[in-house]
């Protein structure tokens, strides 16, 4: 009859799953909670997956189970080695139905919780200011009874071994492993969360691969704890050490999950190094998500940007190919927004540059900095503007058709910024494969450019190609794209709770549109950056603007032609700046210095 | 080939004809994340190291062309492992828990948020079920008396879902079939 009774169980599980219509839980709740106290612990097992399931859709329905598995459970944890003859397994007692228990309480919130409390019961205010509930004692009651079970369970992961059988230990730590996860879920006891914390901490060092591999995603999620999170960085030193150690590719990717997870401003350094030296030797399929993070933390973690600007350069200098547009996207806008540092990235571009094999990203980079602060470097010999010409042009025809017309764009700058290097320049441009180049973007570059040059004054050509103004802040697009590749819970542990508004200063989302249309500020407007309507020519100019913009957009080149930046122009909207605008049509701007 | 029965009929999607398996797995890959949140064994194999399947249960609906690559994945991807490795592997986005028994792999394959040890415990619970049952359990065994494996499966395993995990009260049961047969 019983074995019956559990094949009955799971049989409805299945027809609920292909069907939830079909099964009238309305009738049924109370019978499927009842077996839950069944003698048979075949037929509460059973029952155990079937209400699990259930409660999913109806939790609210299926409320009276908590106290019933709260109770079932204890019993189980606290039996003595004699009960249960036929469910002890090498000396651990029904240790499936203790996780199974134990995930059914997943579903719930923690027994005893306000929250809950308020919206089911009744509340009165009390005259110190707290909430006093009615039927909160048995609530309370339960708590009681679960966190002493849970207690109890951390105890005994302490005690010596009843058996050397790794059947044994796996058994007890198969409980062990789900109790932590209970607590992780509830994340409102301190004391329990520490002390799952050190007994992981215990597990890190364990000879037994499969029990390091666990300690190690079960800390990850301690790690977003705030309880939690201070015992956590305490093992820093043995997670790097299995960054290094460890034979095992999956438990390696664990400790680099877990450092990312555990990163603060105390240790952003250290763990950014470690992570750069492991993606030195890491496998091809895991180094986007490595790149993405490593980016992530330097930027939210950095304190001088310097470090930051080294940071990226060494991503691209290790693992250029996986570093994503948005990484480098980054890097400018933080160099563009950020006057301290444009001068050191100017240097230590040019610097990254001159190795013999240098990545096209690292030329992207280049081309744009230089383009831009390359007169900040201008005054050092070895840095000359003919230098900083002849070291970029060495690189193009190695580049792809992007990069290529990032270059001719920093070209065009640097007749700009260094008149003397006009000539040289002008005949580069004017060079066939360039005028005639089968690219039709390259072309147009080619042609527009070198007419810009010989037409324009110098007043002209020093407001068209001024400095490109700092990009406004924006939702960070690197850690949109780390969500979207790992899925919600990826990027989560480093968003909530822990966002330190300081660092924030610059959060753009913005691409920078490596060429400059016609004038930096109408193009700007028409990307969405200025809610300002451009003044009296622009209408004009903004329509062949827009046409410019498009015709500029080549296949790979444009960044505004991704999905985030398009929703990022159109959603937020910079209050105006008057004076750009104006800037074409007013005085003749300042040359860029 | 009309739209799965099995799939819910509240779901507009079930009236929509499917052009490709690659819809048909992912739409059902993506039901299984919706609905199939509480643990849930995906299928159970039992594998020698050439790659001969000694028993494959499903407990999830795949088309035989299907079933046949996930067998040479999990093959693949088992066969490869040695001592050093984890008895876990992540595998498309399940996860594979597996232990070797002289030349048979014996895998589950559950969700990403199981537990891993319960399960590996399951594994080997199993094991000595048909140890004792087919008393010091060879690989030939499982070969001659495949169904007597089904069995037994049945009775520790079902609906994706561990059923019973006291051996003496399956093996009370395989013995009282036996008696009937």
């Amino acid at each position: 009859m019983d074995s019956v009774k559990q094949s009955a169980a799971l049989c409805l599980l299945r027809l609920y799953k292909a069907s939830p219509d079909l099964v009238p839980m309305g009738e049924w709740t109370a019978r499927v909670v009842h077996l839950l106290n069944d003698q048979h612990m075949g037929v509460v097992t059973a029952a155990v997956s079937l209400i699990t399931c259930l409660c999913k859709k109806n939790p609210d329905d299926f409320k009276t189970c908590i106290s019933l598995a709260v109770s079932r459970l204890s019993r189980i944890v606290s039996s003595a080695s004699t009960d249960l003859q036929d469910y002890t397994y090498y000396f651990v007692p029904a240790p499936w139905l203790s996780v199974k228990l134990l995930r059914l309480l997943q579903c719930y919130p923690p027994p005893g919780n306000q929250r809950r409390a308020l919206r089911n019961l009744g509340c009165r205010l009390l005259a110190s200011g707290g909430l006093q509930f009615y039927g909160a004692p048995e609530d309370a009651a339960v708590k009681g009874r679960l966190v002493e079970c849970l207690e109890t369970v951390l105890n005994k992961a302490q005690e010596p071994p009843k058996s050397k059988k790794v059947q044994h230990s796996n058994a007890k730590n198969a409980i062990l492993f789900e109790t932590i996860s209970l607590i992780i879920h509830y994340d409102s006891e301190p004391n329990l969360l520490v002390r799952a914390c050190n007994q992981l901490g215990q597990f890190l060092q364990h000879r037994e691969t499969n029990l390091r591999y666990l300690a190690l995603e079960s800390m990850c999620t301690l790690a977003s704890s705030e309880f939690s999170h201070e015992a956590v960085k305490t093992h820093i030193d043995t997670v790097i050490n299995a960054l290094k150690t460890e034979r095992d590719v999956s438990v390696r990717q664990r400790a680099a999950d877990l450092l990312y997870a555990m990163c603060d401003r105390s240790n952003a350094k250290q763990i950014v190094s470690e992570m750069l030296r492991y993606l030195e030797t890491a496998d091809y399929a895991i180094r986007e998500e490595i790149v993405l993070k490593v980016a992530i933390l330097a930027e939210k973690y950095a304190v001088d940007y310097s470090w930051y600007v080294d940071t990226i350069l060494n991503l691209i200098r290790i693992a250029g190919d996986y570093v994503s547009e948005e990484v480098w996207y980054r890097v400018l806008q933080i160099v563009t927004n950020r006057d301290d540092v444009q001068g050191y990235a100017a240097k230590t571009v040019f610097e990254a540059l001159q190795a013999p094999a240098c990545h096209e990203n690292m030329v992207k980079v280049g081309g744009y900095i230089l383009g831009e602060f390359g007169n900040l470097i201008a005054g050092d010999p070895r840095s000359s503007p003919p230098v900083q010409f002849s070291l970029l042009h060495s690189k193009f025809h190695l580049c792809s058709v992007a990069t290529r017309a990032l270059l001719l764009s920093t070209y065009i700058k640097f007749i700009n910024l260094f008149p003397e290097t006009k000539a040289t320049i002008q005949g580069v441009l004017r060079a066939g494969s360039q005028l005639r180049n089968a690219d039709v973007e390259l072309q147009q570059r080619a042609v527009e450019y070198l007419t810009l040059s010989s037409v324009a004054s110098t007043d002209v050509l020093a407001t068209v190609l001024e400095e490109m103004p700092p990009f406004p802040e924006r939702e960070s697009s690197i850690l949109a794209k780390l969500k979207r590749k790992k899925g919600p819970g990826a990027a989560s542990a480093l968003d909530d709770g822990r966002r330190d508004p300081s660092s924030n200063d610059i959060n753009g989302g913005v691409e920078p549109t490596p060429s400059t249309v016609s004038t930096p500020s109408p193009s700007a407007d028409l990307l969405g950056l200025r809610a300002a309507p451009p003044p009296a020519a622009p209408p004009a100019s903004a329509g062949a603007g827009n046409l410019l913009v498009d015709v500029f957009d080549g296949p790979a080149a444009q960044p505004s032609l991704g999905p985030t930046p398009e929703e990022a122009f159109l959603s937020e909207l910079e209050p105006p700046a008057p004076e750009s605008p104006m800037a074409l049509l007013a005085d003749p701007a300042p040359a860029a210095e | 080939m009309g739209p799965k029965t099995s799939l819910p009929a509240r779901d507009p999607c079930t009236a929509r004809k499917w052009f490709s398996l690659a819809q048909q797995k992912e739409f059902l890959e993506g039901e299984c994340n919706i609905l199939f949140l509480s643990s849930l064994i995906r299928f159970i194999l039992i594998q020698n190291r050439a790659g001969k399947t000694r028993l494959a249960k499903w407990y999830m609906q795949f088309d035989d062309d299907e079933k046949q690559k996930l067998i040479e994945e999990v093959h693949a991807v088992v066969t490869v492992r040695d001592a050093k490795h984890t008895n876990f592997v992540e595998f498309r986005n399940f996860k594979i828990i597996y232990r070797r028994y002289a030349g048979l792999y014996f895998c589950i394959c559950v969700d990403v948020n199981d537990n891993n040890l319960a399960y590996l415990e399951a594994i080997h619970n199993f094991v000595e079920v048909l140890n004792e049952y087919f008393h010091n359990v060879c690989e030939l065994d499982l070969v001659f008396n495949f169904y007597k494996v089904y069995t037994v499966v049945d009775e520790m395993f079902l609906a994706g879902e561990i059923r019973e995990t006291s051996q003496t009260k399956v093996l009370k049961q395989l013995l009282m079939l036996q008696s009937l047969e």
